[in-house]
């Protein structure tokens, strides 16, 4: 009746996984109470779950990544503390089919459910008000993009407290997670927990590829599109090329567990390194995914807070696009010791090297942004310098991993693991943490406090290399990754250092709760009356802080790149004549999102536990939902004049009368 | 909308949009047209003894790309002109990302097949 | 008589002069459709996909049967020719909805659909054979790739029907109102892409196994 489901499923005797269940759940039943018992269910519907605001959408991506931020660190420091004392013959506190689950939860938490929402989220937030433009191309689908990432995350979640997490590593390679070798519901859970995000993905990348293709204001030509959105652009480009190949690999691995195909079983004709080289075509893009934006936040941010246009602009650009085409051609170095031979390997290793070019044009051209300019250090820019100087020993690490003869070496090593943590933590955390505080103000009206922002930052920076120079050390010893316990008792003082490294880190998590806590307290001392807290030079900054839902009352006509900058010099010089206000159409609220990723969610959870029935009525409910939604006749609202002007109280453009 | 005719070469267009009525069916009928000699040109030369068998694959790889392109230039109407800039450029880099995959994956996985171990007994 | 909607007066700067790039936001038409396109080249990423295990593992029979031993080339042509008089068909749907012509577009639908069901018809009654043979997907990794690949296909095919019944109950009950419309354009294009990649299904699989 209920497929593989049983009362088993629940971790009773597992200590760990079943306190963390509870507490969960405990944690979920007080907040869902607070939000009922204060009356703010209607509020949280209306203009926060049904909302296609992109401004809305934006906010609730980040807050997803930053909750699920929380259970991903977890899980890190769950295993740097199992491995500061399972040396030498100790076992630590984590069995090994727990340690396995946890750090595969944590990739796959960090890399789909923190890293790639904080990064959609902010270009969901800034993009359109970047651009000039009142929301993004599909707001619809933009809603129903977002609630089926969290059906993905719940799914995720879910697996914590009902049944098993996969036991595969992020990527979950077969033959190991084949049925054969992984017949529990772990990588069931995994699979369809990410084919369904990824649909949202999917979505997002057609969204914003035609906003910002098609839908600028007027006057803005794509040499003056602002250098966010042209990361913007190549990292949704990439998304629509790469995600459909993991959508297809997955679906090549469901057919194996679910209908026994071969494709990557042992048996019958099945190839596991297909798997692996299908995964990289998707894996490698991925990365510059989540790096092009953050490459985007720092450039605003450095250029804003140095009160110069960034330098070099056009080469920008071009490195911009540069490395999103590059970044399809460097798959193989992912699996250099998989065997493809030295010719295969030398061209990739080379392409690799290659495709360091472009980014060191990027770092030069902050440097020189910088370089003379009357720089304000705010806490931004504490993330911007910490990005540059991280990022490039994470870089350089990369090119030494290039060469395929070191790579044979140090494949699958602590040094691999320090590798990437120090590109993604360098550049996509810090990135995060920049663009958060830079556009906070923005969406909420008051900026965040100072002191606590710089104080994590610390915490941070010196955390992140405590924790992981360690391990390039231990690389280089001879440590591999992913280790329940090991024998040489020399690598345990690196292991404690390590630890303490996550401790540090966890400081500055805690003080960024902090900051949002305190932030909210102070809000009125903190307020941001302008809407231009850092004298910035886009667009967004021309609005009030929060935006009227619409944006702008009236498109902007852009003259420049820069062009917020351009308006307020045009101000000084020129009368701006008055902008004539017209109704305006708006798009309306709709559930149809929610509904959706809740029979997602239905049939996802069904298809892990082979519940049959329940997952062919979660597609029904799916297919009914959208039906119904497809005879929705009016989706748009008019927005009159008198609104316009009512809301338009706060500085609309330099030089208008307020 | 804009009745300026010259406007119209200037205008943003979605990939397929429909411009006139007269024109379309005599476009879609030459479409048809070639698709049905390419089709059956397809068919005939994977059995036929008159081309020489080793060029047959790249005879057949020639008349599906041109089929592919006939598709795509009568029924859907992407070329190179000025106002089918971005969606000719999309296809563009989605060709890219299929060749890449396809050939990609090909060449990689001959190489890394090549280099396995002989296995001891035949594969069940 | 045209499709297209009025630009919205601030989106326009001087049409004649200001390049595309330049104008403004676009009009909702080219925004879809536009849109809709990439999501198709992502569909066809995922094929690609497919067709890269396909041209990987072909060769992986285990011992079973081959595609030449399997496939029948008669049956082939039928399909094709089915898919692509229904993609010609398609196009007089698309034209009869341009003339805001009922009656055409009903025609115009219903034969597309019948078409593409035939295609699908002799599509299962081929995998219902193999299966039957003991030539399924489970029984190689060939024959996996085989099914996934086609099958794919004719998934996106059904879907495809499916969304055209829909479009028909749409046309019936809201009548050729700008949404409408902009969903049947999306259709067409999605119709013509489903017959774009069986030219390579066709190709690569069937004339390919020998």
């Amino acid at each position: 009746m209920l497929g593989k489901l049983t009362w088993d499923a629940i971790p009773w005797d597992q200590p760990i996984p079943l306190a963390a269940a509870a507490s969960v759940i405990v944690t979920i039943v007080v907040v869902v109470a607070i939000i009922v018992a204060k009356g703010w269910l209607p509020t949280l519907w209306n203009e926060w779950i049904t909302s296609v605001d992109h401004k809305r959408i934006g906010v609730m991506y980040f807050i997803l990544g930053l909750v699920m931020l929380l259970r991903g660190f977890t899980d890190a420091i769950m295993m740097r503390s199992q491995q500061a004392i399972a040396a030498a013959g100790a076992q630590g506190y984590l069995p090994p089919e727990h340690f396995d689950q946890i750090f595969s939860a944590h990739g796959t938490i960090m890399i789909f459910f923190v890293a790639m929402p904080f990064m959609i989220g902010l270009m969901n937030f800034v993009v359109p008000l970047q651009l000039g433009i009142r929301d993004v191309a599909f707001p619809v689908l933009n809603s129903v993009g977002f609630w089926i990432t969290a059906a993905g995350v719940l799914l995720v979640n879910i697996s914590l407290v009902v049944g098993e997490f996969a036991k595969t590593g992020w990527l979950a390679y077969p033959p190991l997670s084949e049925l054969a070798y992984s017949p529990g519901v772990g990588v069931d859970y995994y699979l369809w927990s990410l084919q369904i995000s990824g649909v949202g993905t999917l979505l997002t990348g057609i969204n914003l590829t035609t906003t910002i293709l098609k839908m600028r204001a007027p006057g803005m030509s794509y040499s003056r599109m602002p250098i966010f959105c042209w990361t913007a652009l190549a990292a949704n480009l990439l998304i629509i090329a790469a995600f459909p190949i993991l959508t297809g690999t997955f679906a090549m691995l469901l057919l194996d567990r679910y209908l026994g195909f071969h494709f990557f079983t042992n048996e019958l004709g099945g190839n596991a390194m297909m798997y692996i080289n299908l995964i990289w075509a998707w894996g490698h893009p991925e990365v510059y995914i989540l790096i092009l934006p953050a490459f985007g936040i720092f450039s605003e941010v450095i250029s804003t807070f140095s009160g110069k246009p960034l330098f070099g602009r056009r080469s920008m650009i071009v490195a911009t696009m540069a490395i999103c085409m590059l970044s399809f051609l460097v798959w193989l170095h992912h699996f250099f010791t998989m065997g493809a031979g030295a010719n295969v390997n030398g061209f990739f290793g080379v392409m690799t090297m290659i495709i360091a070019v472009p980014t060191g044009v990027k770092v030069f051209n902050w440097l020189f942004t910088l370089y003379g300019g009357s720089i304000r250090f705010g806490v931004p820019v504490y993330w911007a310098i910490g990005f540059m100087i991280t990022f490039i020993i994470g870089g350089m690490t990369g090119v030494m991993l290039a060469a395929p003869p070191t790579d044979f070496v140090l494949h699958n090593s602590l040094f691999l693991v320090a590798h990437f943590h120090n590109v993604i933590i360098g550049g996509v955390v810090f990135g995060a943490f920049a663009g958060y505080n830079y556009w906070f103000p923005k969406a909420f009206g008051f900026t965040l406090h100072e002191g606590l922002g710089k104080a994590s930052f610390w915490c941070w920076f010196v955390g992140f290399y405590l924790a992981f120079m360690p391990l390039y050390a231990l690389g280089l010893m001879g440590a591999t990754r992913r280790m329940q316990h090991y024998a040489d008792p020399g690598w345990q003082p690196l292991m404690l250092v390590a630890f303490a490294g996550s401790v540090v880190i966890l400081a500055g998590i805690v003080l960024t709760i902090a900051q949002l806590v305190v932030s909210i307290r102070s809000r009125e001392n903190l307020r941001d009356a302008t809407g231009d807290p850092w004298s910035g030079r886009t667009l967004e900054w021309s609005t009030t802080s929060p935006p009227p839902p619409w944006n702008f009352a009236v498109l902007p006509q852009v003259e420049g790149s820069d062009a917020y900058w351009e308006m307020k010099k045009r101000s000084t010089t020129q009368r701006v004549a008055e902008p004539r206000l017209q109704p305006i159409e708006m798009p309306k609220n709709t559930p149809i999102g929610f509904v959706i990723a809740f029979f997602a969610t239905v049939t996802g959870f069904a298809l892990v536990w082979h519940i049959w029935w329940m997952a062919i009525l979660g597609l029904i409910g799916l297919f009914g939902a959208v039906l119904i939604h497809g005879w929705r006749v009016s989706g748009e609202v008019e927005v009159s004049i008198e609104v316009l002007a009512a809301v338009a109280g706060g500085p609309t453009a330099p030089g208008a009368e307020p | 909308m804009n009745e300026l005719p010259h406007a119209r070469a200037t205008q943003d267009l979605a990939p397929g949009e429909e411009q006139g009525g007269r024109e379309s069916l005599a476009r879609y009928l030459t479409g048809l047209g070639f698709a049905i000699v390419l089709t059956l040109a397809s068919f005939w030369a994977a059995q036929t003894e008159f081309v020489w068998p080793p060029s047959v694959p790249i005879l057949l790889a020639v008349l599906a790309i041109g089929q592919m392109g006939v598709h795509l230039v009568f029924f859907l109407q992407i070329s190179s002109a000025p106002d089918q800039t971005n969606n000719f450029l999309a296809l563009a880099f989605g060709v890219f990302v299929v060749a890449l995959v396809v050939f990609g994956s090909m060449i990689i996985m001959a190489n890394l097949n090549a280099n396995m171990m002989p296995s001891p007994m035949p594969m069940g | 008589m045209t499709t297209l909607e009025t630009f919205t007066p601030e989106a326009m700067t001087d049409s004649k002069a200001a390049p595309i790039s330049e104008r403004g936001p676009a009009r909702t038409e080219v925004v879809v459709g536009f849109g809709f396109w990439l999501f198709l080249l992502s569909d066809i990423v995922i094929f690609a996909t497919f067709f890269a295990a396909y041209a990987v593992l072909s060769g992986n029979t285990a011992g079973g049967p081959s595609g030449a031993q399997l496939f029948d080339r008669w049956r082939v042509l039928i399909e094709t020719a089915c898919l692509l008089a229904s993609s010609f068909t398609c196009g007089l749907f698309s034209m009869a909805i341009q003339r805001r012509s009922f009656a055409g577009a009903f025609l115009g639908a219903v034969v597309t659909f019948l078409l593409g069901g035939a295609f699908i018809a002799l599509e299962v009654s081929e995998f219902a054979r193999m299966i039957e043979t003991g030539a399924g997907p489970t029984r190689s990794a060939f024959l996996s790739a085989f099914f996934a690949l086609v099958g794919a296909h004719g998934l996106h095919v059904t879907l495809g029907l499916v969304w055209l019944l829909t479009m028909i109950a749409q046309i019936a009950t809201l009548g050729f109102r700008p949404m409408v419309v902009r969903r049947l354009f999306c259709f067409s294009l999605f119709w013509h892409a489903l017959d774009i990649v069986w030219i390579g299904v066709f190709t690569i699989v069937y004339l390919g196994a020998r």
